[in-house]
């Protein structure tokens, strides 16, 4: 108090006439009072000022609480989560990730596609002399799987220096032995194979011719004479494709878990640490608030995931680094997403319990660690065993367990070893673990977060308001 | 109309040992601009967290209108919480706009309102900017907007005044006044004494978790003990000193200030003065709620708690026939006003009125 304001009220009680000697006045008086004031003109009021009046005066006749009609809570979850979306989607951090993300995964499609499937053919060189072989050289590489194309060159010289120069892979001459190969540096297990059984043929021909027989009846009948291979254990066709799909699956469900789950518990200890829960819980309920961040993150969560996931899928189709049917491919797909959605919720709401039961960002660290392990492990255990061993019988069982399941199962689905009864049986448990996650977590964020200061004990914080 | 009231109810709350509140019972009135003055750890905040419904009372009831205070109810009251909440990195208007829309309103209000608002409390021009980036000042402004956005129909505000610029008071206040005239009740905390006896239609001075005096202004300040200031120069110390009835608070120069026990008679004291030396000033005087609100606060509680409220209040200064002649003056213009002291020895509990307060960390 300043002493020359209160010099004039020092001698005379009666001297602050604007204070009425009831506490009740009616209403007459209060408006000759407020306007009384010299304090300072007041300001025009505003148009949002004038109207509150009208509808607080309004209000007031009804003698009912509420403006405004009432507020469903799915009305907040939603205000809520499209906060989060609004505020994240926009952020510097989920456009960076999205877009590295996609240009990893797009190129990593492109330099597959460059490195692997697409070898050219082999160009093989013959003088004309010997251009009869071409014609059973591509007969015997065809039956091998071996690609190439032969072509005449004019003379031995011109040959020799084609391969040296990196023209010709090969120059095939004949020798008294059989045949000569010129290469450049060496000669590649396919094309010596092809090349051997060549050489052979040619003496075999011979053979034939000499002792009467007709080579080109004979060379059917080797043809015709085949393997029948049984598989007691087959492994399905493009196994390392599957297991690259597998893989970048799980990887991408694990980094966006441990990117998204950590941002839901800063989430909730921003809204403690800048005070800023109290105004909201003065009108929403908890769970609401809780519901609402968990949904709008989850839903950021998946609209980078779809965008990364979707653009992996067509950039590895079209570049053809993935030879799978694309039904298959976007089978995996669907289910990883589906998983990560799942994965989301389970580790999700533990974050956001955590980030109820401190009040600083630095001491978050120490109260997830549990969560962050429990994401750790069934990656580790994912990426160092399915890929000798498909069929462990470990990660089976671990593949149903909820919060394991997330990570391993889309692994085993992209592998194809996971039958349907076991994908059923897992989704079902974790959706029972979400279940009861969400009564747990949602008390435990209900007792906890309004409670600032030292982290509150778990006990406490689980136990039945 | 009438029925328009926001009752607080016989609150208690403890914390494990801790008495937070131990029946806390006031109302404010339609209309009315109440003053919720206490000493840090009071229990001011807890009350107001309870009304608020962020903290649930062990005992009691908060209404309004009659009804038990729902979730309904608390949409429809602005609050402005002790530790200033607002989103950092968030922009002001999309986060007033945000604070509307979960307070019911709908979309488009909600942006005219806080619009209106902000042009009002004089921080349109950072609408865009992040709540971070503002003055303190500023960041008050704007959370005053959060609480008054959704055309509240209860205001409860913890300590708006604090850190505010004497323009940003001005403005504070005439909204405050605006709001309980087009009838809200308006309840705040403020340590600012001077400025809620000027503000208020009601204050209530709450110690330890128990209203200990309410009243308007006027009726607090005749509950308490009469005072007589006199000049007298050149009178020899302790001129006034064994007169019954009659307790020297203090002496400053030639002027010294009497407390008046009921039934004391100033007119031997006028004699004693006129004896003593040439009187040139002799009058009477009021305790000011600074005063009133350090007596109050600086006593143990009396049993009965707030039954015992204003007759207590001529009562409250033990020990105040120990202050002499000799007395230390209180820190002149702070919350005292010029020569006044405290009861020798309370003098530093009351000096900290406006330290930060930190009551009912949890």
């Amino acid at each position: 108090m300043s002493t020359g304001a209160d010099g004039g009220s020092d001698g005379d009680t009666g001297q602050l006439p604007s204070f009425p000697t009831q506490g009740g006045r009616p209403p007459d008086d209060r408006g000759a009072w407020v306007t009384g004031p010299p304090a300072a003109p007041p300001a025009a009021p505003a148009s949002g000022l004038a109207s509150g009046q009208a509808s607080g005066l309004a209000a007031a006749e009804a003698a009912e609480p509420g403006g405004f009609p009432p507020l469903a809570a799915w009305v907040v979850v939603r205000l809520v989560a499209g906060r989060e979306l609004a505020i994240r989607l926009r952020s510097k951090v989920f456009v960076i990730t999205t877009a590295a993300f996609l240009v990893l995964l797009v190129g990593a499609s492109v330099v597959i596609s460059l490195l692997g499937g697409h070898e050219s053919a082999k160009s093989v060189g013959f003088i004309a002399a010997e251009s009869v072989l071409a014609d059973p050289l591509e007969a015997v590489a065809g039956g091998l799987g071996v690609d190439v194309a032969t072509r005449e060159v004019p003379d031995e010289a011109t040959g020799l220096r084609e391969v040296s120069d990196g023209d010709l892979d090969v120059l095939v001459t004949a020798a008294p032995s059989g045949l000569r190969v010129t290469v450049k540096e060496e000669l590649s297990e396919d094309l010596r194979g092809v090349l051997a059984v060549l050489a052979r043929q040619q003496v075999l021909d011979n053979e034939i011719s000499v002792l009467g027989g007709d080579p080109a009846r004979v060379n059917e009948t080797v043809a015709a004479a085949g393997l029948d291979v049984a598989e007691l254990d087959p492994v399905p066709d493009d196994q390392d494709e599957r297991l690259f799909l597998g893989l970048a699956s799980a990887f991408l469900i694990y980094m966006g878990l441990m990117l998204f789950g950590p941002a839901v518990s800063q989430g909730v200890v921003e809204e403690k640490s800048s005070r800023v829960v109290e105004l909201l819980l003065s009108t929403v309920r908890p769970w609401t608030l809780m519901a609402g961040k968990v949904l709008g993150i989850g839903l950021v969560a998946l609209i980078q995931m779809v965008v990364i996931a979707g653009g992996g899928l067509i950039a590895a189709l079209t570049t053809g680094a993935l030879e799978l049917p694309s039904s298959e491919a976007t089978g995996t797909v669907i289910w990883s997403v589906a998983w990560y959605v799942i994965g989301f919720f389970l580790y999700a709401l533990p974050f956001a319990a955590v980030g109820a039961m401190v009040s600083r960002q630095e001491d978050l660290g120490g109260i997830s660690s549990p969560i962050v392990l429990a994401l750790i492990v069934p990656w580790v255990v994912g990426v160092s065993i399915l890929p000798g061993d498909p069929d462990n019988g470990l990660v089976e069982i671990l593949s149903l367990v909820p919060l394991f399941s997330p990570l391993l199962m889309p692994m085993r689905i992209a592998l194809g070893v996971a039958p349907l009864w076991q994908l059923v049986l897992s989704v079902l448990l974790a959706l029972a673990l979400i279940g009861l996650l969400i009564r747990i977590t949602g008390r435990i964020y209900h007792n906890a977060v309004l409670r600032t200061g030292a982290r509150v004990a778990f006990k406490e914080a689980v136990r039945r308001a | 109309m009438a029925n328009r009231r926001l009752e607080i109810d016989g609150v208690r709350k403890r914390y494990g040992e801790v008495t937070a509140l131990d029946g806390m019972t006031f109302d404010v009135r339609a209309g009315e601009l109440f003053g919720f003055v206490g000493s840090n750890g009071a229990g001011k905040t807890t009350t107001m967290r309870i009304v608020l419904g962020v903290l649930a009372a062990d005992a009691g009831e908060v209404r309004w209108a009659g009804r038990p205070v729902d979730l309904a109810v608390r949409r429809r009251i602005g609050y402005m919480p002790e530790e200033r909440g607002l989103y950092p990195k968030m922009k002001v208007r999309d986060q007033i706009v945000y604070l509307a829309r979960l307070h019911g309103m709908p979309a488009g209000a909600a942006r005219r309102s806080a619009e209106a608002w902000l042009e009002r409390l004089g921080v349109a021009a950072r609408r865009d900017d992040e709540v971070q980036n503002l003055s303190l000042g500023n960041q008050q402004r704007v959370q005053l907007a959060a609480a008054l956005v959704h055309d509240p129909e209860v205001l409860v505000l913890d300590e708006p005044f604090s850190g505010l610029d004497p323009v940003a008071v001005d403005v504070m206040s005439q909204v405050l006044r605006e709001r309980s005239a087009a009838g809200v009740p308006v309840v705040f905390s403020s340590h600012q004494l001077e400025l809620v006896e000027r503000l208020c239609d009601r204050v209530g001075i709450v110690a330890s978790g128990r209203m200990v005096a309410c009243g308007t202004v006027d009726e607090l300040r005749r509950a308490g003990t009469e005072q007589i200031v006199v000049e007298v120069p050149g009178a020899p110390t302790g001129w006034a000193l064994d007169l019954p009835g009659i307790t020297v608070r203090h002496t400053e120069g030639d002027r010294t200030t009497v407390d008046l026990a009921p039934g004391a008679d100033d007119q031997d004291l006028l004699r004693r003065a006129l004896a003593a030396g040439p009187v040139r000033e002799f009058r009477r005087r009021r305790p000011t709620l600074a005063e009133l609100f350090r007596s109050v606060t600086t006593v143990p509680a009396v049993a009965g708690g707030s039954a015992a409220v204003p007759p207590a209040l001529g009562h409250v200064v033990p020990g105040a026939g120990a202050a002499g002649p000799g007395d230390v003056p209180s820190p002149a213009g702070r919350s005292g006003p010029a020569g006044l002291t405290a009861p020798a020895g309370l003098a530093s509990s009351g000096n900290d009125v406006r330290a930060a307060d930190e009551e009912t960390a949890v």
